[in-house]
């Protein structure tokens, strides 16, 4: 059995040159040791590893929480030069979203 | 004012394209002492810069004529004072329109304070040796290409701006969380010392500088995030006290939500290492702050810490990077993507057969593959729209793309249908280098001073 980040919290990516930012935070602080261990930055690069060449970088933050990824080459070189139709990358909170996690105990 | 010791500041636009009329409820209803506009993207200043390259009375915001067209009657009855940067490449022309909508709307004689000095194009020139933050080359790389130059300024100037008493203050380039906090640096005498309140005051502007992301806009979704008349959203505002305590809420009577989670996901966007979020102001820490539900839309903001602002200003240089070109054109039914699929290869190989060359090139299978890539993993759709596009030195080359693309209509697989027009734009690059403060000279004139 497994549970995608999507069941558990909510996402919303930003940008920064050719940096995509992706917070991902709780529906449930409960929830948040369990993301913590599971959601590494690690796993997080393998699942953007077609888009992204990395380095992924995560903070946490959990007063608010949450988790900050900061995914660098990210965004077809730069917001101002990319050739992509997102060039701001805003749909990539959606490919976090969709990652499979180990069902929580 | 909402009460003596409360100041209301209000955000009006968050981008160059934001929605008008939220702005103007906001005014109309929000009891708001302040109205920010915010309309400089990462571009912006470049693109307008070639607009005054070409008239010397533009390069400040078009949209600048429209936005204070719908809110100045509302605001010069009020008082509510309006700051903003839609000065872009032109404060003082920005001023110069700014001060004739007044007049035209027979407003009388307004007086514009305008903020300059974020321009440092004539300073960095001289100075090839400063390092691109994003590839680590020198600024020299790119100097014979460089349309423009711009210092994120921070809010001590536009406090300066504000302390002349003018109704309006227009700037160019000037970080964006700065904009909301002057108006507190103005009114509340918070010195660069005083760290928490410049943090507090940093974080409402943060909160505040994307409009309607607070309020429920790029948040809703249907069954998870439920959005009451999202059609309708308000825009924020803060109320901040002296001591630097924040309430975030929103224009009364309109849709939206303003909530934990709603403030949380604007809190961390784009902070990168929350810890050290770097403003002209201050160096700001976002892991301590606690928000609070205080209210039907309104949350309180506390806990925000910082650190002293640093020894330089991060400068924008603007420069000109070739073309990009694109086509589209569609396929539907039996065999859609194998037949759009064919197409893409025929135009790679005419576009080869021109000896036209591409710094990037890319292919995208709208429908399945252009936002999230791994074409070889999605399930077909019914229908697809291809979609080609190529960076390149050559006006010539990357026309060429679209041409091609619009020419599947009649020399390519079957039953191609929908081609756009060929589309090229200008590709306005931008990096980054940091420039010292004391290079930097940056003051207020005021348009229209008695």
């Amino acid at each position: 059995m497994s549970v995608r980040v999507y069941d558990l919290a909510h996402a919303r990516a930003g940008d920064k040159g050719n940096t995509s930012n992706i917070s991902v935070i709780c529906y449930d602080a409960k929830h948040w040791e369990f993301l913590e261990r599971e959601l590494t930055p690690e796993r997080v690069a393998n699942a953007f590893k077609h888009i992204a060449k990395g380095p992924v970088r995560r903070f946490p933050l959990r007063n608010l929480k949450a988790f900050n990824f900061v995914i660098e080459n990210a965004l077809g070189g730069g917001v101002t030069i990319s050739l992509a139709q997102d060039i701001h990358g805003k749909s990539l909170s959606n490919v976090m979203l969709a990652i499979e996690l180990p069902e929580p105990q | 004012m909402t009460s003596l010791d409360t100041v209301r500041v209000g955000a009006g636009a968050g981008t160059s394209d934001d929605r008008m009329l939220p702005a103007l409820e906001l005014a109309e209803r929000g009891d708001i002492d302040y109205l920010v506009f915010e309309c400089l993207a990462e571009r912006t200043v470049s693109r307008e810069n070639l607009a005054r390259s070409k008239d010397p009375n533009l390069g400040y915001s078009p949209s600048l004529h429209a936005r204070l067209r719908m809110v100045l009657p509302t605001c010069i009855k009020k008082g509510i004072r309006i700051v903003s940067n839609m000065g872009a490449a032109n404060p003082v022309g920005g001023a110069r329109a700014a001060r004739k909508e007044a007049a035209d709307l027979g407003l009388g004689h307004v007086p514009v304070a305008v903020v300059l000095g974020d321009d440092v194009s004539s300073i960095v020139k001289h100075k090839p040796e400063l390092t691109l933050i994003e590839n680590g080359e020198p600024l020299e790389s790119i100097l014979p290409k460089m349309i423009s130059a711009n210092a994120y300024l921070g809010a001590d100037v536009v406090r300066e701006a504000l302390d002349t008493g003018a109704p309006i203050v227009l700037s160019g380039r000037v970080a964006d969380p700065s904009l909301f906090l002057a108006p507190m640096l103005h009114e509340f005498g918070w010195s660069y010392d005083d760290l928490p309140k410049l943090a507090q005051g940093t974080a409402a502007g943060h909160l505040l500088e994307c409009t309607a992301s607070v309020t429920g806009g790029c948040f809703g979704w249907p069954g998870k995030k439920e959005v009451p008349d999202l059609a309708h959203n308000g825009y924020p505002f803060a109320d901040i006290k002296a001591d630097g305590s924040i309430v975030i809420g929103k224009t009364p009577d309109t849709g939206g939500r303003l909530d934990v989670m709603t403030c949380t996901e604007q809190l961390i966007y784009e902070i990168h290492d929350p810890t050290a979020y770097i403003t002209p102001d201050c160096v700001l820490d976002i892991t301590g702050i606690s928000l609070t539900q205080e209210g039907n839309n309104r949350v309180g903001v506390s806990g925000a810490k910082a650190r002293p602002r640093t020894h330089t200003y991060k400068v924008n240089v603007g420069y000109a990077d070739g073309y990009i070109g694109e086509g589209e054109v569609s396929y539907g039914g039996i065999d859609a993507v194998a037949r759009a699929k064919w197409a893409a290869e025929i135009v790679k190989e005419r576009l080869k057969l021109q000896g036209f060359t591409y710094d990037d090139f890319r292919v995208d299978l709208i429908g399945m593959s252009s936002l999230h890539d791994q074409v070889e993993i999605r399930p077909e759709p019914y229908e697809v729209r291809l979609r080609l596009a190529g960076r390149t030195r050559q006006r010539k080359a990357a026309h060429a793309i679209g041409f091609e693309v619009r020419a599947m209509h009649m020399h390519g697989p079957g039953g191609a249908g929908g081609a756009c027009e060929p589309r090229v734009r200008d590709v306005l690059a931008v990096k980054s280098v940091l420039l010292p403060r004391n290079l930097v000279n940056s003051q207020v004139v005021v348009e229209g001073a008695q």
